[in-house]
């Protein structure tokens, strides 16, 4: 029996606000345990939610990245549930009106393209975070209590772990390059539930769902889902049948284990926010929004290769991240010659960011530095040789390249007066690889420029010393 | 009519926990309290906008600017209980936890 596969995820992510979705208490990663709460992240009685215009519009941008039609007369709905991270005992999300609908998401799975659907997206506010003691105790921390989140629910379009995996890989990209988000899954900041279903070809209805839970990477959702679709597959080869429960994935193992049978639906007891108004999110906003959306990853590669002349692989390399593209476009807009740049940054660069494992952002290394360094060898000034280790020293230290070049003595010898002497004196000393040249074994020619190289400690101008050199060379 | 699965079921997501005997009249009452809200249903509403709320202003927006209203020391005063500026709280066991 062959099985279809049919999955659907939904992805909470932390919009990126100076403060909470609904109380004006600070939003900082990592900050010291319930120092950026109120009362109201307290749910303390008598206290009143307030909607954040900048989450709101935040979450507008999100939708229009991705191609969401937005929801112009909405309200807040309470999500009813009892649990310590969150002390009132409701959620305020948008069950009723979301933010967002029917919007999609591009990929390509096997030179494929492939629209997956998204289905709703709608602002709601993040819960605190529980720690487990063993001594029966739980430990709660309310700072991330009240963060803005965009929960975006994707149609069950994707019929393989690979079409999530990319489905995740494009979402998370279209969402960074809006700014909206930092999107980081270590941090947090992005989170992913699964459903997955499998039935046999040909059925029109869906298998029983089975949602899975702790997945901390793409990767672990790719893996999760394979070995889900294997599960299903052997349970209904044998006549079994799959129950409606939620699994957890074990990153050890690479299998996943059952956490809870769920009976029933939840039962949330959803109803209109009494403490809050409607809103009209009128379409001239929306126009605005959409008018000053940052250029996504899609539009910067093609100006890129259109453009700035950049072939399509190193393209896609430089819009991978959006810390990357702009690191390009700012030291670009230095007048640095945008090949060279790009050939730094996908070469020097990241074999750094890979040797020392840290990111871009984390080096001392500036856009305008780089510029900097990249026009000095163009105007000839230092030779690519010398650069590498000016390179090393702006990228270790920050240091502006101009004046160290300077301060150093490293500016290139360009002048045939000076070159000429030593070259002369460097041919005289060897007889033998004139001979080796005159032969025709190309390498002598090397041997020799090496020899003024060591001589110059690598400042010579090599154009000037080949050209000096092979004229010489022929004239002998 | 409301069976006493349903009270029951009603009670546990609202947190509360009663004694056999009162279940009974409360099955009783909130018959009564559905009955009466059902009424509402045989108005014709056909064409009409839901009203979701009463209240006649729309669209307050606050703007983003983090404030610390409170400190973290008024905060945790009313906690019953903390432990390195934690709440600390009774293990919930039969929820599953994010993380």
């Amino acid at each position: 029996m062959n099985f279809e596969t049919t999955i659907g995820l939904e992805v909470h992510v932390e919009l990126k606000t100076k403060s909470k979705m609904y109380s004006p208490s600070p939003v900082a990663y990592g900050a010291d345990s319930n120092v950026n709460t109120n009362v109201i992240d307290f749910g303390f009685p008598g206290t009143l939610p307030t909607v954040n215009k900048n989450g709101y519009r935040l979450g507008v941008m999100v939708a229009l990245a991705l191609n969401a039609e937005i929801e112009h007369h909405t309200h807040f709905d309470r999500k009813n549930y009892f649990y310590p991270d969150n002390p009132k005992a409701y959620q305020i999300t948008q069950q009723d009106k979301p933010l967002g609908h029917d919007g999609y998401v591009e990929i390509e799975v096997d030179g494929k393209k492939k629209k997956i659907g998204v289905e709703e997206l709608h602002v709601e506010e993040d819960a605190g975070k529980n720690t487990h003691g063993n001594n029966g105790y739980s430990y709660v921390d309310l700072n991330r209590q009240g963060t803005p989140l965009i929960e975006i629910v994707s149609k069950p379009d994707m019929h393989s772990p690979e079409e999530a995996y990319q489905y995740l890989e494009n979402l998370r990209k279209i969402i960074q390059f809006t700014g909206a988000s930092d999107v980081k899954m270590e941090e947090g900041s992005m989170r992913v539930d699964t459903n997955i279903s499998i039935r046999p070809v040909g059925s029109d209805t869906y298998g029983t769902k089975v949602e899975l839970k702790n997945l901390n990477s793409f990767n672990h959702v790719k893996l999760g889902l394979a070995y889900e679709e294997k599960r299903q597959a052997n349970i209904l080869k044998q006549g079994g049948r799959i129950g409606q429960e939620t699994r957890r994935f074990d990153e050890k193992t690479g299998e996943t284990f059952l956490m809870r049978v769920k009976s029933g639906a939840d039962d949330y007891r959803y109803f209109p926010e009494p403490d809050l108004p409607d809103y009209d999110i009128s379409p001239e906003w929306v126009a605005e929004i959409k008018a000053n959306l940052p250029e996504s990853a899609a539009k910067r590669r093609v100006r890129y290769i259109n453009e700035l002349g950049i072939p399509e692989y190193d393209a896609g390399v430089l819009t991978d991240t959006k810390e990357m593209s702009d690191f390009f476009d700012e030291a670009v807009s230095y007048k640095a010659n945008p090949k060279l740049v790009s050939n730094w940054l996908m070469g020097e660069v990241n074999g750094y960011l890979n040797e020392k494992k840290v990111g871009l952002l984390d080096t001392k290394l500036t856009p305008e530095h780089l510029a900097k360094m990249i026009n000095l060898i163009s105007d000839g000034t230092i030779s690519s040789k010398i650069a590498k280790k000016v390179f090393k020293e702006t990228i270790s230290n920050g240091t502006e390249p101009e004046e160290w070049v300077k301060s150093k003595g490293l500016v290139q010898e360009s002048d045939p007066a000076v070159l000429k002497p030593m070259i002369l004196e460097i041919l005289d000393n060897n007889q033998q690889s004139i001979d080796d040249f005159k032969n025709g074994k190309d390498r002598a020619v090397g041997y020799l420029v090496g020899q003024i190289m060591k001589q110059t400690h690598g400042q010579a101008n090599p154009k000037v010393v080949n050209k000096i050199l092979m004229a010489e060379l022929n004239s002998r | 009519m409301i069976s006493k699965d349903e009270i029951l079921h009603v009670a546990t997501l609202a947190n509360l926990k009663f004694q056999p005997d009162e279940v009974d009249s409360f099955v009783d009452q909130l018959d009564k309290i559905v009955n009466m809200e059902s009424k509402l249903s045989s108005v014709d509403t056909t064409g009409i906008e839901p009203t979701y709320n009463m209240g006649d202003t729309s669209t307050v927006f606050r703007e983003d600017k983090g404030i610390h209203t409170q400190t973290r020391e008024q905060m945790l005063e009313n906690v019953p209980e903390t432990d390195n500026n934690l709440i600390k709280v009774p293990t919930i066991v039969d929820k599953e936890d994010d993380e």
